[in-house]
């Protein structure tokens, strides 16, 4: 049993027994994150670059506790304190860091297929956290444990994506894990924020009241909307995108069923999602945090076993 | 192919095994029972079910280990890991560490580096159902033990149990 792949460039490539593994060895990993020592020697003979070429906090965070959890050694490369900032190139900086006997590169970059470039010339194995606009393939693999913990299964589960769809890899990883896990997609948002031909292209159902969304489904998704996007022609302001497609406990008590609320974060509290919302009972945003660290070592606990 | 114990030579072993336990430890207050995962459980299984009938089965603690993640080939190959619950604390306890067969000890090597992350132990035990004499590669030996065997490394010891494989005996096999 191994994963088909030797990376996590991103869920594109991966396949339903490939998800069902890394969800169930996740679950082990979940054990053990209650346990007093939380920590198992499995990967203390592995080092791991977490090699972050765009800032996050709650992202590198959360992949350097997975690392030290696995007893790996791991490393910490951000742009602004690195010699890139001298204008090194990627493949150069990788192959550097690999020289010194570095075994797994975690990566996040602000170029979509940066970690596919890299796959192809160095022979280290690599995790992609997150690049340009395409996959975040362990956030969703997060989001579908997350999911899964709540509802049982995947199969059949109604999931509503809400927000910015065009430029969030939270949303496209998030399609094509569900797709395969034959989960049904309902995207929402304001049309400028939703690709023209997203049905054709990924048959997913689009919708673009928020309301009928969440009267639908199951759960949602609601993805952050990027302050940096305001000042472009996308949406009139943040309040009016609050008003029309913002998310609060008035809208959630006043659908017929109760549904349950996800954010990969960090959230815009007052934009797509009011805190009595965020905080209240049918948010499992937190869980989602938690659910993320064992996920995360379930991810690289399973690619250091194919080094050999 | 051989037959090492048939179907009641099992039950009379178990019953053995749990009375020797309950020799050793008469009240079992400070004594925890732990099953190693995927296979010792089946024993375990019935080895508490025996001691529930020994002592007030109230008093009998009983959890699960896995040790997929100590295994010292953890990178060799993949492992799929199975539940560990020890609902209790092993802090200051007696444990009787239960697996089926005891060969090169290097499944108990590592079920005892993963107990002592879950405490400090004052004393661990280890019961088996089979030991393959000779064979060991790790400096460890059963304490209760259902019966020696001499086999050859080219040979293989299967434990048939009802609940999995719809029999219930123990099989040398050769490769």
């Amino acid at each position: 049993m191994r994963l088909s792949s030797k990376h996590l460039l991103g869920i594109k490539h991966l396949n339903k027994e490939d998800i069902q593994l890394i969800l169930s060895t996740a679950s082990s990993f979940k054990d053990v994150l209650q346990r007093p020592v939380k920590k198992v020697p499995s990967l203390r003979d592995v080092t791991i670059v977490n090699l972050f070429y765009e800032n996050s906090t709650r992202t590198r965070m959360s992949f350097e506790l997975a690392e030290r959890r696995l007893s790996a050694d791991t490393l910490n490369f951000t742009l602004s304190s690195s010699s890139a900032a001298k204008g090194e190139t990627l493949l150069d900086t990788v192959n550097n860091i690999l020289s010194m006997k570095v075994d797994m590169v975690v990566m996040r970059h602000s170029a979509s297929g940066a970690p596919h470039f890299l796959a192809k010339h160095i022979p280290a194995a690599i995790v992609n956290a997150g690049d340009g606009i395409n996959e975040h393939p362990t956030q969703a693999l997060l989001d579908a444990f997350s999911m899964q913990e709540k509802f049982g299964s995947l199969e059949g589960l109604k999931v509503a994506i809400i927000g910015d769809i065009m430029h969030s890899r939270v949303a496209l990883s998030n399609i094509y894990l569900l797709k395969k896990m034959g989960a049904e997609i309902v995207v929402a948002g304001p049309p400028t924020l939703i690709p023209k031909y997203i049905t054709e292209a990924l048959n997913v159902r689009v919708e673009y009241k928020v309301r009928k969304a969440l009267e639908w489904c199951d759960v949602a998704n609601v993805l952050r909307i990027q302050l940096e996007r305001q000042n472009q022609p996308l949406f009139s302001s943040l309040r009016e995108y609050s008003l029309a497609y913002g998310i609060n406990k008035t809208m959630l008590d006043s659908l017929n069923k109760e549904i349950t609320i996800m954010h990969p974060g960090p959230i815009n509290r007052g934009v797509e999602l009011d805190s009595d919302a965020a905080d209240g009972p049918h948010s499992i945003i937190l869980n989602q945090v938690e659910n993320g660290v064992a996920v995360r070592m379930a991810v690289l606990y399973l690619l250091a076993n194919r080094e050999n | 192919m051989k037959t090492i114990l048939s179907e009641k030579q099992i039950a009379l072993v178990v019953k053995r095994l749990s009375h020797q336990i309950h020799e050793e430890h008469l009240h079992l207050k400070d004594t925890v029972i732990i099953g190693i995962q995927p296979r010792g459980v089946y024993l375990s299984n019935r080895i508490v079910n025996e001691l529930k009938l020994l002592v007030d089965p109230g008093k009998v603690q009983y959890g699960r280990l896995d040790i997929t993640f100590y295994r010292d080939d953890v990178r060799k190959e993949l492992h799929v890991a199975n539940k560990t619950d020890i609902p209790f604390s092993i802090e200051n306890k007696n444990v009787v560490i239960i697996d089926d067969v005891l060969y090169t000890g290097r499944t108990i090597r590592a079920a005892l580096d993963a107990l002592l992350d879950f405490g400090r132990p004052s004393k661990v035990e280890l019961c088996v159902l089979i030991d393959r004499r000779f064979r060991r590669e790790f400096p460890i030996q059963g304490d209760y033990v259902g019966q020696y065997i001499d086999t050859l490394v080219s040979q293989k010891v299967k434990v048939c149990w009802n609940e999995k494989h719809g029999r219930e005996c123990v099989e040398l096999l050769d490769s």
